[in-house]
Order: structure tokens, then sequence, then C-alpha cells
């Protein structure tokens, strides 16, 4: 018992203490991509303690469920990073929830960040709104589908017996056909989820192409804080999601002090490594127009459809 | 249990004909008739409950003078669930009309009104106690007649008056139906008695076993309203008096789902070809993506509901449709599954649609309007009504910890168990059902956050909104019932599964509750715990300490000093409730990315200032999407009984004597055939 809260609280810490890292190495990998030095790594955790010092200012328009929201989208997304397993492969929580209830805490946090969007009253934030919610339609069939793909392959829904089958190679996939194409859509639907090129743009201001900044002008302070230490805790989450089930291997499959710190060190390189290449990527795509997405995101559903068919196929 | 059962008949008969008594006394036949209905719905409560722990099912009856007809009761564990639902659906209806009908004093009888309301609500009840084919048809038709009744009670409108009439025809389609079905089986054992048709002396041969499952399907999903059958139910559903709407989309709708659950598993005895479930969950899926679809583009509240019942009967369906699958390839535990998951649904949406349609009630009685685009800013001046809206809309989005997550959760679980049936088919046809599904659900979300954000969220969108204010106490008591209701059924799952495993065990053959049911009752974990597992009590706990955690984080790092509060920057000109998201412009990308479904056409007229094509004087812009149903599966239907009509109409000279000729002619010619 002790053990569990231990790891749920060491998660915890991990979580909120990597993810403005992430948000930073992006940022900082698009800078020198674009010829310029950019701010530090370490910049996103100055710009949260200034937000959280600031006196926030809320539109008198406002009712409660703009102020309740950041909470509720902050303790969503933590509590969908507990479930994946970070650096060890068991995660105490796993019995709370698998894959699907991962997607739905997920989605939480979006139904609220939509309705604080509309509840100032100014048409950026119902835009925003609007166009928050077409995205995460057409997401959802391919996340699920391409879950199910990655789901069969390891015989369960539950994100530790995935990671911690993979990782101890047990059930080894005869062909990685179909776990590639579940990665690829598992990706594409990640950088639509977490608002990143070429989707969504973290970086725009402008009313024509903004998506998740628009649903988020209107907050400062505190607020803004944790909406912007969700946002990047939602990124954390995504790109754990992905290296641990694809590639778990380093993870900590047992309590062992050695085998914790690796699995720890592994960890942060891994999901370094993939936000390296996520910055890559926002460098070299332009953002897509929002109607245009729709044709990414068909691709998503298809690639998981066909990693679907493809694993019955081969299994015969 | 007998007593109970006497207890909730009488109240509701006292309640259907007592209101008649009191002519001129509106608000005594109020409390009287609704007053009655609580009673009625607190013993249906127990008597639910008592007959879901009963060893034996109880049975009733009185034998008629008719042949064939007996008023036998029997109350077996899936109909004391439905008693149940009806019961608790019913309590917080009553409990929430006595404060909204006063809208109606002096324009409505409330002798009437009281009276169907306990009349709809007996039948109802009655419906899933039947025993016999014959006294079923009869409570059948009453439920449907009363309903009609109730459906009409403002008929001084046009357009209520269409939607009773459309509502009478297609019932009547439906019970046309479900009269075949009966004759199937009476014709195989020469009784209307349930308890022949379970056990009859001689097997149904296969294509009348067939030829029963499609009338059925017909004849009871007219009612269910599924796709496309559903053309009614968004007249008729938001027409009626909205407590009625509530009990209408929230439970009537769902004794056809009793009633199919039935007919196939009890009647049939749960021995199905693959295609029947295949068609089931077909059906359920089309209807759960085409009923929320169609709501997306509605901008009257309760039509927005209605929509939403036949997405949600769509999601039942899937369950039971997977369950039937599953039952073909003897995969009895997933099949108990599917049903579980399935009647699991069935009572959270009967809670969590009555809530909502109350609070679009509720709002009906505090602005006069059913149009949301002339809401807005009600969360402030209706503080309760909105809390409690939001409730039924994070539930009926799916959103964890409420009932609707716990329940579409186990929906998923049943088709992602896909894998283990032999057919390579089906195995890729569930996966994509649960794709649909994560389609419709992600779709009802972005429903429900229009629905709340633009009626309750911003500025008021009209001097109707303006002006409104908090309902009565009744209302909100009747609300607030729903609510608890809703967080009670998502945080607590091991307590109902047990109640859903006894009706599921003897249908599907096999109990699954020890299975389904984890770690002391903590999680579900179905069918093992390697497979998926799901705390919601869990996750609600996690939710909250993490919210505190949020809390804290942001006293340590800056302190809760309090916020300015300042104007939402408008770009330099005041902000008014023009510049604010309209409903129609919330779903504007959904419209044309699903262009193929909605067919919209959009009628935009412009009249130019004369000195440049860059200033409109006046605009008019008109934007329809295309009743694809009505208009080519129906309109065929009804121009063929026109023209058909049209002909006859030669024969029809008004003369009595012509008539009696008719009469004895027919009266010859039958003798004739007789002899």
């Amino acid at each position: 018992m002790l053990h569990a809260v231990l790891l749920i609280v060491a998660q915890t810490i991990v979580l909120l203490a990597v993810s403005p890292f992430i948000v930073g190495l992006i940022r900082k990998v698009k800078a020198r991509l674009q010829c310029r030095r950019g701010a530090g790594v370490f910049q996103p955790y100055a710009d949260l303690a200034k937000l959280f010092r600031k006196q926030p200012v809320v539109s008198s328009t406002t009712s409660w469920i703009f102020t309740a929201t950041p909470y509720i989208l902050f303790a969503s997304t933590l509590a969908a990073g507990l479930l994946v397993p970070v650096f060890v492969s068991q995660t105490p929580l796993n019995f709370a929830g698998n894959i699907i209830a991962l997607v739905y805490l997920l989605a939480l946090g979006t139904f609220f960040l939509i309705l604080a969007g509309l509840d100032a009253g100014s048409a950026f934030g119902g835009m925003g709104s609007s166009r928050e919610a077409i995205v995460a339609s057409l997401t959802e069939p391919a996340m699920i589908l391409s879950i199910f793909a990655i789901a069969l392959t390891a015989g369960s829904t539950n994100l530790s017996t995935i990671v911690h089958k993979t990782a101890l190679l047990e059930g080894i996939v005869t062909d990685p056909s179909p776990h590639l194409m579940a990665f690829a859509a598992l990706f594409i639907v990640a950088l639509a989820e977490t608002g990143r090129v070429p989707v969504d743009n973290p970086a725009t201001h402008l009313e024509l192409t903004m998506i998740h900044e628009a649903m988020v002008l209107e907050y400062s302070g505190r607020y803004l804080a944790l909406v912007e230490w969700a946002a990047g805790l939602k990124l954390l989450v995504f790109l754990t999601l992905i290296v641990n089930i694809f590639a778990p291997w380093g993870i900590a499959t047992s309590l062992a002090p050695g085998a914790l710190g690796l699995g720890l060190a592994v960890y942060l390189v891994k999901v370094s490594g993939l936000a390296v290449v996520i910055g890559v990527i926002e460098s070299m795509f332009a953002k897509l127009r929002l109607f245009r997405v729709t044709d990414l995101l068909g691709v998503a559903f298809i690639l998981a459809l066909l990693a679907l068919v493809f694993f019955y196929v081969l299994r015969g | 249990m007998t007593l109970l059962l006497a207890a909730v008949l009488a109240c509701y008969t006292a309640g259907t004909l007592l209101p008649h008594f009191l002519r001129g006394r509106p608000t005594l036949q109020n409390y009287v008739a609704h007053g009655l209905a609580c009673a009625a719905g607190l013993f249906g409560i127990a008597l639910g409950a008592a007959g879901l722990a009963a060893p034996e099912p109880l049975t009733a009856s009185i034998t008629s003078t008719i042949p064939y007809l007996s008023f036998a009761i029997r109350l077996d564990p899936l109909a004391a669930f439905f008693v149940l639902t009806i019961s608790l659906v019913g309590l917080a209806a009553s409990i929430y009309a006595l404060g909204y009908v006063t809208e109606f004093y002096g324009r409505v009888s409330l002798g009437a009104l009281g009276s169907l309301f306990n009349g709809f609500l007996l039948s109802m009840t009655l419906v899933v106690m039947a025993d016999n084919g014959f006294f079923f048809l009869i409570v059948w038709e009453l439920m449907s007649l009363l309903s009609y009744f109730l459906v009409v009670t403002e008929h001084e409108k046009a357009e209520v008056r269409y939607a009773g009439f459309f509502y009478l025809i297609m019932t009547h389609v439906g019970t046309a139906f479900i009269i075949l079905t009966f004759l199937i089986f009476f014709q195989n054992t020469g009784s209307f008695s349930f308890d022949v048709f379970r056990h009859p002396d001689t097997p149904l041969p296969q294509g009348l076993r067939t030829f029963a499952f499609i009338a059925a399907l017909i004849g009871f999903g007219t009612k269910a309203g599924i796709v496309p059958l559903h053309v009614w139910l968004p007249y008729a559903h938001p027409a009626a008096p909205s407590h009625i709407s509530a009990l209408m989309s929230g439970v009537m709708i769902k004794t056809a789902i009793y009633a199919l659950v039935r007919v196939y598993f009890d009647f049939l005895g749960g021995q199905f070809p693959w295609w029947w479930g295949f068609i089931i969950l077909v059906v359920g899926a089309v209807s759960a993506l085409l009923g929320v679809m169609y709501a997306l583009m509605e901008h009257d509240l309760k039509s927005l509901l209605a929509f939403h019942s036949v997405e949600n009967i769509g999601i039942i369906l899937m369950g039971l449709g997977a369950g039937m699958i599953f039952q073909t390839y003897g995969l009895k535990e997933f099949a108990a599954l599917g049903l579980l998951a399935g009647l699991y649904h069935t009572i959270n949406h009967a809670v969590f649609k009555a809530l909502l349609f109350l609070g679009a009630g509720s709002l009906l009685y505090a602005t006069h309007t059913r149009n949301m685009e002339e809401y807005g800013g009600l969360l402030k001046r209706m503080p309760w009504t909105g809390f409690f809206f939001l409730v039924g809309a994070v539930s009926i989005s799916a959103l964890p910890p409420t009932n609707g997550f716990v329940s579409e959760w186990l929906v998923f679980q049943s088709l992602f168990l896909s894998f283990h049936i032999p057919s390579i088919f089906l195995k890729l046809m569930l996966p994509l059902a649960a794709a649909m599904l994560a389609l419709t659900s992600v779709l009802a979300l972005a429903c429900f956050a229009k629905a709340f954000g633009i009626s309750f969220l911003a500025l008021p969108r009209s001097s109707h909104a303006r002006h409104a204010g908090e309902v009565p106490g009744s209302m909100r008591v009747g609300m607030a019932l729903l609510a608890v209701a809703c967080v009670v059924l998502g945080v607590a799952p091991m307590v109902v599964v047990p109640l859903l495993d006894r009706i599921i065990a003897p249908l599907a053959g096999v109990s699954i509750a020890d299975k389904v049911i984890a770690l002391d009752g903590w999680a579900l974990a179905p069918v093992n715990v390697e497979f998926s597992s799901l705390s919601s009590p869990a996750l609600a706990l996690l939710l909250a300490t993490l919210s505190l955690l949020g809390l804290g984080l942001v006293a340590a790092f800056g302190g809760l000093a309090k916020a300015r509060h300042s104007k939402t920057w408008g770009c330099g000109i005041n902000l008014s409730p023009r510049m604010e998201y309209t409903a129609t412009g919330f779903v504007q990308p959904i419209k044309r990315v699903f262009s193929t479904i909605y067919q919209p056409t959009v009628k935009l007229e412009q009249e130019f200032l004369e000195e440049s094509k860059y200033f409109a004087k006046r605009q008019q812009f008109e934007f329809h999407i295309e009743p694809v149903f009505q208009k080519y599966l129906y309109d065929p239907v009804v121009d063929f009984f026109l023209a058909m009509a049209g002909r006859l109409r030669v024969i029809q000279a008004g003369s009595l004597h012509l008539y009696l000729t008719y009469i004895f002619v027919t009266l010859v010619v039958l003798l004739l055939i007789a002899m």
C-alpha cells in the first residue's frame, strides 16, 4: 500500500516536472531549425512561475464554469497521466481505468475547455471551441481503432499489461506491420489532440488559425498557468503513451531501486527524443487548412483500420 | 410484495380517476394527481427493488370471459428492473410537475392533464408486467393513446397537432407489427399466454422465427425510435409538456427495449443465427450516429434532446446486438456482458435524459421559448437549473465519473471482446462499430457543449433570457433527484451490476456478477482482470484529489489573490450578444465536414447599396438540412396512399342509401365466401 502511494506521488511529480521541459525542448528545436538561438529549454518553468504570481483578470461576463475549468482540466489531464505507465511498467492505478478511461478523462477536460471558450462571450473563444469540437470528433474514431489494434496484439486494454508484456517480450509479434500502422495512426492522433502542427499551431495568435489558443484567450494569471501546464501535461501523456506502448524497453519491470533509476533515465531520453521529432515535424510542415484536417485524420483512421485487418489476416 | 403491487396500481388508478371529481379547482387537482403519482412512484421503486431481490417471480392473474384474454401479471427480475426505472423517473417527473403545471392553469384542464399523467404511468407499468399477449396489446395501445393525448395537450398550435397525428399513425403501424409478432406465436401455440410462448409444445420453425424477429424489430423499433423508423420521435416528444417529454423519452421508448429483450431472449430462447445480432448491431450503430448528427443541427432544445434519444437507443441496441452475436457463438459470458451493458445504459439514459428534459422544461418555464439562440447567460440567472443540466450534459456525453461513462465503457468492452468470435467478418465489424460509437460519443460531447454553452453561458441573447429567473422549489427537487441518481449510478456500479446480473443470468444462462466485479467491488473487470478494468469510484476520488492538488499548487506558487474583474475585450467596442458565437455558427464546421449526410441547402439573399457592392443593405440567410428519410422513404408512401384515396373517392357519394347497399353487398359476399 505504501509502495503504491509512493509510486503514485513519484509519478505525479515526474509528470508535473517534466512537462514544461518538453514544451521548452520543442520550442528550442524549432528555434534552432529556424536559425534562431531561442529561449532556454527551462523557459516554460519561468513562464509558469510568473503566471502563478500575477493577479488574474477575469471577464465579468463569465460564470463559475470559467474559473472552475482550469482546475478540472488540470485534474483530468493529470489523472489520465497517472493511468499510463511512466517509468514503472505496473502502475498502482492500473485498476482505476484502462486506455478507454484515459481517452474519456481527456475528453472531460476538452468538454470543460470548450465551455470555458464560450463563457466569456467573445467571438474568438467561440471560434476556438467550435473548431476544437470538430477536431476532437474526427480524432476519436481513429484513436479508438488504433487503440484496439494495439490491445489485440497485447491481448489487453489495460495499459500496464500492454507495456509490461511488451517490455518482457511476451507474446512477441511475428510481423510488426500492424504495430507500425497503429503507431503511425496514434502519432497523427497525438499531434491533433495536443494541438500541434499540422493541425493547430501552438505559437500562433492569428484569429484565422487559432484553435486551442483561441479557446484559452481570456485566461490570465494562475488560471492561464494551470491551463498551460495542463496542455504540457497532455502532450507529455501522449508522448509517454506512444513511447511506452511501442518501445517500452528499459522501463522498470520491478520495484528494485536500480531498475527504477534506469527506468526514469531511459524514460527521459525517450520522451525527449520524441519531442525533438515533433519539433522537426513542426518545422518541416505547414499548418493545414481547417477543412483539410479531415484528410489527415482520415488517413489515421484508415491506417488504424488496416492495422486491424493485417493483424487478423496475418494471424490467419 | 403483493401489497406493494396493489398500492402502486391503486395510487395510479386513484390518480387517474380522482382529478375528474375536483373540477374547477386546478391547484387541488394538481396536488391530488401528482401527489398520488409521487406515492405510486415510491411504492413502485420499492416494488421494483423487491422484485429484483425476490427468488421467485411474483404472479397474479384475473381470468376474463373474453377468449384468450387474461389479466395476468408476472414480475420477474427483467420486469422489476423496468418497473424500478419507470417509477424512479415517474417520481421525479411528478415532483417536478407540481410546480411545472402551474404554467397551464386556466389554459389546459388540470384534471385531464393530471389524470392522463397517472394513466400513462399506470399503462407503462402494466406493459412491462403483463404476462399475456392480449393483455399486453391492450395496455400497450393504452400507453400509446394516452401519450398521444398528452402530446396534443397544447392542441391549439398547428405544429402540435401535426406532431400528434404523425405519432398516432406511426405508433399504429408499429402496433400492427407487434400484433403480427404475437400472432406468429399464437398460431404455433394456440394461446396468448407468455408462459406458453416461452415453453411451446412444438418449437417454432426457423422461417417463422425469422419472421417474428423482423416483425418484432419493426414493431417495437418504431416505438423505440430506431433509424429509419424514428421520424415521428423528434416531432412528438418535444411537443408534449416537458415532464411528459421526460417520461416519453426517458421511459416510454424503453418499454420497447424491454419488449425486444423479452421476445428475443425469452420467447425465442436466446437462439439466434449470427446475422440477427449483426442486424441489431448495425441498426444500433446507424441510429446512434445519425441520431447525434441530426441532434447537432437542432437549435430547438427539446428537439435536440429528442434526437439524442434516437442516439442512445442506438447505443443500447449496440450492447444488445453484441450480446446476441456472442450468444450465437456460445460465448455466454460475453453475451451476458453485452446484455449488461445494454440494460445498464437503459437505466442511465432514462435518468439523464429525463433530467435533461426537465432542465429544458425549466428553461421553457423561465423564458417561454425553446429556441437556443434566444437563451444565453442563464447560469447566473438560474444557478440550480444550470448545475443540474450540466450534470445531465456531462452524463450523456459519457464523461467520467458519471453513469453514462460507465455504461458506454461496458459497451466498448463488449465490442472489443469480439476477437473471440471465429468469424473474421464479425471480428472486423465489431471494432468498426466501436469506432462509430467513439464518433457518436464525441459528437454528443460537442452537441452538449453547444447546448449548455450557448444556453447557459456568456451574455443573454434576448430579453426572454435577460428576464429569466430560477424555477420553483418542486421543479428543482425533481431535477436534483435525477442528478443524484446520475452520480450514484456512475460511482456505484458494484451495486448496480449484481442487480442487473439477476436479470441477465436466466436470459444468458450464466451469472457474471462475480467475474465483472473485482477488487472487493472497487473495480469492474469484464471478463477478466488482465483484459480490462475500470474503477469509477477511484476515478472520482482521483479527480477530486487532483483538483485539490491544483488548488494547492496555486496557493503554493502564487497565492489565491482575488481576481480583478473586467469586461471581455470586444476589439474596441462594447461586447454585445450579437458578437457571441451562435449555436448555428458553433456547428458550422461539423455541418461542412459531414455535408454528405446533411445535404445542406443554403439560401443567401443580399441587396447592396448602389454606391458599392461591399456594403449590404439587407441580407437574408436561410439554411436547411435535407430530411432524407422523410423525403425519400415516407413521402412516396404517403403520396401513394393519397393517390389511392383519390381514386377511391368515386364510390363516395354521401348518400346513406348507397352506403347501406355497400354494407349489404359486403355482407352477402362474405356469407358466400363463408359457405
